[in-house]
């Protein structure tokens, strides 16, 4: 500290006329809720570019199918196992049925189980999970140790059961891959509201005369948004994973109805005399279910949620 | 310690009689039975004591109580669709194979998880830590089964440098074994990187170095020893991972263990194989979790106080 001390002194300084003064103007445009978030999550790159990829892939199935020139049972005998060209972009499969459209049906089907499944989740999750940690006491403790229960022996066996008591048709999947995802919600929105109940807000409107109902879904599950909103992103992935898996294992959707897991299936099985044609569903799964990772981990990021 | 190993054991063995109990009735609620392929050529007589042989005539209520007394003792009844041999006997033939293939993928999981976990934790390079965080991104996300076909593309069709088929040889392990231990590679990466690198920020490895102890006795005596416990609680999950894993990745490497007689027994309809292997499959890892739980209480004496 061997700086010179800097000695103010009264001449230095000048006093502002009263119109030069405006204490009160705001330099930063207040941001909205939903503002915000979005100018968080751009800044992170890689959940840009998954959810860039999510648009494309959500467009590309509902517009190429419409205007393909191909359906997706259409077989061209004469072009077996054809290689991707200018009219099969992605080739054709061995009853020369053109690849790209049915991937993209494929898309159609396995994002819809995805987000269909997502949104039981999060009706189930949000009342189980909300009521637990709301009763809070033996009420919560008995739920929890349902879950537990439920919990405690892998899932697919779960999933199987369905399966095979309700058939293999796409509604039927849904139930069987929401039977056990919606734990993982009800956990964490369970978590959320039992530490905003003690909030003042939760307390102010009880004071109001809320009643429990009013407290729960309008103070409590309103502001629990952000872990909820991200757990769901993370949930239609988990969806996709499994209809692949179980077509995979053979006990899958119906053999017609061509989602991706089945085109893997079927591809899979050409694989020592095709093998060009397992590369399209396995990319579409993979980078579908990776986009959603990271626009979730993006999410998560910019509503500041600690997992 | 006891009480808690008793309160453990207490929840397992109702979650193992939950499922039973849920195997047995979604098994009676699917529609037709087990024998309808073959029923139409044969005659009331004959149906009728095919059905009194598996027990189907009595009522439902007694089926189940006959059926969870059998269980007890370990007795699944016969299978339906290969005559003449016990559910049991099929399970002691297979169950080996399987195992053998489970240990393999946990060491594996084990070995290199803990191996890359270190390294990204203790390096300071940093493309060195981006690389592994990056695949271990990758491998979290992308289905094992998935990656499976890829391995088996290139090793097996491309390069032809490894076996795709059965489990005949030491090598033949190396494709499913990496397929199963994937995703808990990954796992097993993040946990340790993420807990050694808060455990060596603490006092006691400061106090370590100082008084001389040596680099590598501070990471592995002091770091990795206080850096396990998320890892011992992952193992629970890990397994049930495993079995899951196993009933895919044995189809597709045609590896003749219990996962792939589970799956056949579905598309079979083969019932009283169904029960059983579910219960099995459960039982094996409501077992492994309730080990690794106390394992970890053990650890962490922490546990057993608070949730």
């Amino acid at each position: 500290m061997t700086n010179k001390e800097l000695v103010l002194t009264e001449d230095m300084f000048e006093l502002l006329d009263e119109s030069e003064k405006n204490s009160e103007f705001i330099a930063i445009q207040s941001k909205t809720f939903s503002k915000d978030t979005w100018d968080r999550f751009k800044k992170n790159r890689l959940a840009l570019i998954g959810l860039i990829f999510l648009v494309i892939m959500i467009l590309a199935a509902i517009f190429i199918p419409m205007f393909s020139p191909y359906g997706y049972e259409e077989q061209d005998m004469a072009l077996r196992n054809a290689l991707p060209s200018l009219a099969h972009p992605f080739g054709t499969d061995k009853l020369g049925r053109d690849i790209l459209v049915r991937v993209m049906y494929g898309a159609r089907i396995s994002l819809a189980i995805g987000f269909a499944s997502a949104g039981i989740n999060l009706v189930v999750g949000i009342i189980y999970g909300g009521v637990s940690g709301y009763l809070g006491g033996k009420v919560d403790m008995i739920m929890m140790r349902i879950i537990d229960i439920i919990y405690s022996v892998p899932s697919i066996l779960y999933t199987l059961l369905i399966l095979m008591v309700f058939g293999n048709n796409i509604i039927s999947m849904v139930i069987a891959i929401s039977i056990t995802s919606w734990i993982q919600m009800a956990r964490q929105v369970r978590t959320q509201v039992m530490s905003l109940k003690e909030m003042e807000f939760a307390m102010a409107a009880k004071v109001l005369g809320a009643d429990h109902m009013r407290i729960l879904m309008k103070h409590l599950v309103v502001n629990a948004l952000g872990p909820i909103i991200v757990c769901l992103t993370m949930m239609v992935p988990n969806a996709i994973f499994t209809e692949a898996f179980l077509s995979m294992v053979g006990i899958g959707l119906d053999p017609l109805i061509p989602s991706w897991g089945r085109l893997a299936d079927e591809c899979r099985q050409l694989l020592f005399t095709y093998p060009i044609h397992i590369i399209w569903p396995i990319a579409a799964i993979c980078l579908t279910i990776l986009s959603l990772n990271f626009i979730g981990d993006g999410l998560g990021e910019a509503l500041e949620v600690k997992r | 310690m006891i009480k808690y190993i008793a309160k453990r054991l207490l929840i397992g063995v109702l979650t193992l009689f939950i499922l039973m109990t849920l195997t047995f009735f979604a098994v009676r609620a699917i529609p037709g039975n087990p024998f309808s392929q073959d029923a139409k050529n044969l005659s009331p007589e004959a149906y009728a004591a095919l059905e009194h042989k598996y027990g189907l005539d009595k009522p439902v209520t007694e089926q189940y109580v006959i059926y969870l007394g059998n269980a007890l003792k370990l007795d699944f009844g016969e299978s339906i669709a290969k005559k003449g041999q016990q559910v049991l006997d099929i399970i002691i033939e297979r169950a080996p194979v399987t195992f053998g293939l489970g240990l393999v993928a946990f060491v594996i999981a084990v070995v290199l998880g803990l191996t890359l976990g270190i390294i990204s934790a203790l390096t300071k390079k940093r493309w060195v830590n981006s690389l592994i965080t990056t695949l271990s991104t990758l491998g979290v996300s992308i289905p094992g089964f998935l990656f499976a076909i890829i391995m088996m593309y290139l090793f097996g069709v491309r390069w032809r440098i490894l076996p795709v088929m059965g489990l005949s040889s030491p090598l033949h392990y190396v494709l499913p074994a990496f397929a199963l231990a994937l995703s808990p590679i990954s796992m097993i990466t993040r946990l340790t990187r993420s807990s050694l690198k808060d455990v060596m920020n603490k006092d006691y490895i400061t106090l370590a170095r100082s008084k001389g102890t040596s680099e590598l006795m501070v990471i592995i005596k002091h770091g990795l020893k206080n850096a396990m416990l998320p890892i011992v609680t992952y193992c629970g999950p890990m397994f049930a991972g495993l079995v899951t894993g196993s009933l895919v990745i044995e189809r597709l490497f045609t590896i003749p263990g219990i996962g792939a007689e589970f799956t056949d027994s579905i598309s079979n309809r083969d019932y009283t194989l169904v029960m059983g292997l579910t219960i099995f499959l459960g039982l094996i890892v409501i077992i492994m979790t309730i080990v690794s739980d106390i394992v970890a209480a053990m650890i962490d004496p922490r546990i057993k106080l608070g949730k």
